[in-house]
């Protein structure tokens, strides 16, 4: 389901240009407003629709299974920390989904990698990636498993 | 320069008559150029069928009390123009500078121009004139150069033009040459004088004249596209989007779904808007 623009709510500020991963997000020449240059390269990621601070993007189901009125609707918000999507089923049925975005306020885990001293030269040559030992806690009682940790897998999907 | 009525003099070598002729020919331009684009585009079609949808798909009657309140609430959003400043403070700035700084200089020109030209203008009207004009030039060049979405998220040089900048560039430049002239006819050098003022003439007729292929109308529907969204959201229609969170609401704090937002601060600051999309 490819996303495009509603022109009447676009006001041209560029985030869904900045953050399209397939770069199809444009300013049209004629108004200046954005839109989907190439939907059929849309990986369907949402990036826009979530970035668009006026709501002006929307997703256009495919006719031949999304057809006559369905609705598929995002609201992400920063502030709260929550994305709230409304689906509207062309039976009339309606769903409402909320989850959180972020558990922390925005940029108060940002790792200082600046302040994180690089690899040495014997590091460098050898076989394990930078920091590999410490951030897969190898040098912390060998290799987590789920055995090492009293656990077992159990069969089917549980929440 | 700044308490001179541009107007005044120019009146003494073409017939003031002339001159409000134009103003009213440019006034004529904008209201069927506009009149124009609503019936070519069918906007006024589209909006109507977008109240009509939102009408349809309301959760509950807006009284007349709320549709009032609405609409000044449109109204100050629009005079504050608060939605640009969604997404950056700049460019509300910009738009306010060339907002205001147009209709100070429109006004001006038109009074000055049917009003005083052959008497004392009041200093004031002058200056509202001048100050108008470098408010709009001020406006404009910064939206130009630096605020531009093509320039700024796209990474576009800011000389390459499209129609889409025929308004912001035919109405920087009308406002800038409009001070040159003023200026120009200052130092008495006549071949500067009727050089700008043709560069005047020639950007302002492009500004006015173009409204159907240019942004010009944008001054007329989104007003009426800002209202159509707020009463949507009075309504409950919301264009179908979620409805509000409101994490204080136990009912919503409690659900399984925001379990790791219980203890979580209830305003976590800005994400993706802390830095500008210019990452091109």
């Amino acid at each position: 389901m490819p996303t495009f623009v509603y022109m009447t709510r676009c006001d041209g500020c560029g985030h869904c240009v900045d953050i399209c991963p397939s770069d199809i997000m444009h300013i049209d020449k004629t108004n200046r407003r954005a839109y989907n240059i190439e939907p059929t390269h849309c990986w369907e990621c949402f990036s826009c629709v979530k970035a668009c601070p006026q709501n002006a993007i929307d997703v256009r189901g495919y006719a031949d299974f999304s057809p006559l009125g369905h609705s598929v609707r995002v609201d992400r918000d920063e502030d709260k920390g929550t994305i709230a999507w409304s689906v509207k089923y062309r039976d009339g049925r309606e769903k409402s989904f909320l989850s959180p975005i972020t558990t922390k306020p925005w940029g108060s885990c940002t790792p200082n990698l600046k302040e994180v001293v690089g690899p040495t030269q014997e590091q460098r040559d050898g076989e394990l990636l930078f920091n590999e030992p410490k951030y897969i806690r190898f040098d912390d009682g060998g290799l987590h498993t789920l055995e090492s940790n009293g656990l077992t897998l159990k069969q089917g999907v549980y929440y | 320069m700044y308490n001179i009525n541009p107007f005044v003099e120019l009146s003494a070598s073409i017939d003031s008559t002339i001159i409000q002729t134009y103003i009213i020919v440019m006034a004529l331009l904008v209201a069927g150029g506009t009149l124009f684009d609503i019936v070519h585009k069918r906007s006024a079609k589209y909006f109507f069928n977008n109240w009509q949808k939102s009408k349809a798909n309301a959760k509950h009657q807006v009284s007349g009390g709320k549709k009032a309140s609405v609409a000044i609430q449109t109204a100050i959003d629009g005079l504050t123009s608060a939605e640009l400043g969604d997404c950056s403070t700049r460019r509300q700035l910009a738009h306010l500078l060339t907002m205001y700084g147009f209709i100070a200089y429109v006004a001006a020109t038109a009074i000055m121009a049917f009003g005083y030209t052959d008497s004392a203008t009041p200093v004031i009207l002058a200056n509202l004139w001048h100050l108008g004009a470098l408010m709009v030039s001020v406006g404009g060049f910064w939206f130009w150069f630096f605020i531009r979405v093509d320039v700024s998220s796209e990474g576009n040089s800011p000389f390459r033009l499209v129609r889409a900048d025929l308004f912001v560039v035919s109405l920087t430049l009308s406002t800038t040459f409009a001070l040159v002239w003023a200026y120009a006819q200052t130092t008495g050098n006549a071949t500067w004088e009727i050089l700008f003022l043709g560069l005047y003439i020639l950007t302002t007729t492009v500004l006015f004249g173009s409204v159907p292929w240019s942004k010009f109308s944008h001054m007329f529907f989104k007003p009426a596209a800002a209202l159509e969204k707020k009463m949507s959201e009075a309504s409950g229609a919301r264009n179908n989007l979620p409805e509000p969170v409101d994490r204080t609401n136990p009912a919503v704090r409690d659900s399984h779904s925001m379990e790791l937002l219980k203890d979580a601060p209830l305003s976590m600051g800005l994400g993706i808007k802390r830095e500008k999309p210019s990452h091109y």
